[in-house]
């Protein structure tokens, strides 16, 4: 256990290095969510202005946009600490060494916080400074929200970091697009009540749809739904499962199919 | 030359497998189970064979070379016995264990280095080896950093971002990582590539001395025939997929009436050419395609 910690923790220190030393990577980790709040914020505030039943629930847009950026930022930041020991041809001398799948999982899941907590904070800073919408004051719903958000985007990052394995760089662009298609059925805008009923269903099997239900509940109903929560937890487990499963899946395919030896191409 | 065992074995047999014939005194008594032992090692993808019933062994404390042209199978090979690549059949074992189902038990016993393959560029060296350091569990890492880049004349660049580097220099920096967990095992392929003749002599006297006080197995890639008759006890030549010779260094020179393993190999991969034709690989203008054949096949060596 303590060698598997150590080599976790190497993982760690490797991707914290590579942040350190590239500005441009810092910067993007600010740069995405800081506009996208910029934008959608104005979009609010002009929004604010109508006596509308939406203008009334104020900080909805804000919050659904910055939930959102949690959800993607926190599965591109998986994924892309992947792509950087395909970028820098450094999979064999892992693929070499004895770090295994469950650890360099666990590295990836850790510096997707970290880049999280580096983009998300000061952008939730500026969305009070600048458009008075204070995300921590809706309370427990936050870390919930949070944590709920992040599990699936480190299930979806799984899963892309296996396809990425198994069929080399030309899925990379899986990494940019694959948070697209639960946008739609996620409800992030919208209630679920808005959905064909029969798309209703299948938007109850993604977990993103109960956190951003959660959040109209608190900014509308003044209600936080525990209950959600904790359905959303118990369907981020099982697709967390999943997606470590078919990375190991696609990790083997990968290794049958010689794809390990032509990476980067 | 379709198959080794059409052959008289070169060298004294154990157990089946030839076993390396050194003009140099034995490293280690001849009952040692071998570090590295390949047993009819076979990569198919689809149609195509890449390896077929490839068989040797690495004895510990042996250097064993792997030749052939490109297109020989090497790299599939070797990717075999490092686990990267499922065998489609026949076994790589290195230390006891079958890597293609517990790699992960002889993982931290051995390394590798390799040309194609680069450490993060954006790190420097220093944090580079710590990190490499620590995936593999070295105790004493500090130490054993120093000791390393002490070694490889790493002192001026260990501040620097492995990217910034030459190629020599890089190359040092892969070797010193290769043996940053004091290997049992080795696996190098082409270790002195980038490097001058008088840094790539140093080098391999200092991957010599490591072998003698570890008495560390390598396995050795390489296309300098020079370096190969230097460090090599055995090697194995592979063509189109499959072994077509093995032998000492010395001992295949003598018995192809060769001045050096360069004119070995050229010999053989001419051979290789022109079976290849004859098995009808080459279908329009024979005489002319086999000129070609030969010809590429000797350049490639």
């Amino acid at each position: 256990m303590g060698n598997s910690l150590a080599r976790v923790a190497a993982m760690t220190l490797r991707y914290w290095y590579l942040l350190r030393a590239s500005w441009p990577r810092l910067l993007e980790a600010l740069y995405w969510p800081t506009m996208t709040m910029l934008v959608w914020g104005f979009l609010q505030l002009y929004l604010s202005q109508d006596r509308s039943s939406l203008a009334g629930a104020a900080g909805l847009l804000l919050g659904a946009v910055l939930l959102w950026d949690i959800l993607f930022r926190g599965q591109l930041g998986f994924t892309f600490s992947f792509l950087e020991e395909i970028w820098s041809r450094n999979l064999a001398n892992l693929m070499m060494s004895p770090l295994r799948p469950a650890e360099l999982a666990l590295s990836l899941m850790v510096m997707s916080f970290v880049r999280l907590v580096i983009g998300t904070i000061p952008v939730t800073i500026l969305a009070a400074l600048i458009f008075g919408f204070n995300i921590y004051g809706l309370g427990l719903g936050v870390g919930a929200f949070f944590g709920n958000l992040v599990l699936t985007g480190w299930a979806l990052g799984l899963v892309v970091c296996g396809v990425v394995l198994r069929n080399g760089l030309g899925a990379e662009s899986l990494a940019y697009s694959i948070m697209i298609v639960l946008l739609p059925v996620s409800c992030v805008y919208y209630p679920v009540s808005i959905l064909p009923a029969w798309l209703q269903p299948l938007s109850w099997t993604i977990p993103p749809t109960y956190v951003f239900e959660g959040l109209r509940s608190i900014l509308l109903d003044h209600q936080f739904r525990a209950d959600l929560m904790l359905e959303c937890l118990a369907l981020n487990l099982v697709y967390l499962a999943l997606g470590f499963a078919s990375f190991l899946l696609l990790l083997r395919s990968g290794r049958r199919n010689g794809a390990l030896l032509t990476m980067g191409e | 030359m379709d198959n080794i065992e059409a052959f008289e074995p070169a060298g004294p047999q154990q157990n089946g497998m030839l076993v390396p014939v050194t003009t140099r005194p034995p490293l280690v008594a001849p009952s040692a189970p071998p570090a590295i032992l390949v047993e009819n090692l076979t990569k198919t993808y689809g149609a195509n064979t890449a390896v077929k019933d490839v068989s040797f062994s690495v004895p510990p404390g042996a250097t064993v070379g792997l030749l052939g042209g490109n297109g020989a199978g090497k790299t599939t090979t070797i990717a075999m016995i490092m686990g990267l690549v499922i065998p489609t059949s026949g076994r790589a074992t290195v230390l006891g264990h079958d890597m293609a189902r517990e790699r992960y038990r002889a993982l931290g016993r051995m390394n590798f280095e390799s040309p194609y393959v680069a450490m993060p560029a954006k790190l420097t060296v220093r944090e580079n080896l710590e990190v490499f350091g620590r995936l593999y569990g070295v105790k004493g890492l500090r130490a054993r950093i120093s000791q390393l880049v002490e070694e490889f004349d790493l002192g001026d660049v260990l501040g620097r971002a492995t990217g910034s580097l030459s190629a020599g220099q890089k190359t040092r920096v892969s070797i010193a990582k290769a043996l940053l967990n004091d290997p049992e095992v080795l696996l190098l392929d082409e270790p002195t590539a980038s490097l001058d003749p008088d840094r790539a002599e140093w080098v391999r006297a200092s991957l010599q001395a490591y072998q003698r006080r570890r008495n560390a197995s390598i396995l050795l890639s390489s296309h300098n025939m020079f370096e190969v008759e230097a460090m090599c006890n055995f090697v194995v030549i592979m063509s189109y997929g499959h072994v077509v010779e093995t032998g000492a260094p010395a001992e295949l020179i003598r018995r192809y009436g060769c001045e050096s393993l360069d004119e070995v190999f050229m010999v053989i991969a001419r051979e290789e050419g022109e079976e290849a034709w004859y098995e009808g690989e080459r279908s329009e203008e024979p005489e002319q395609e086999q000129t070609t054949q030969t010809s590429v096949v000797a350049s490639a060596a």
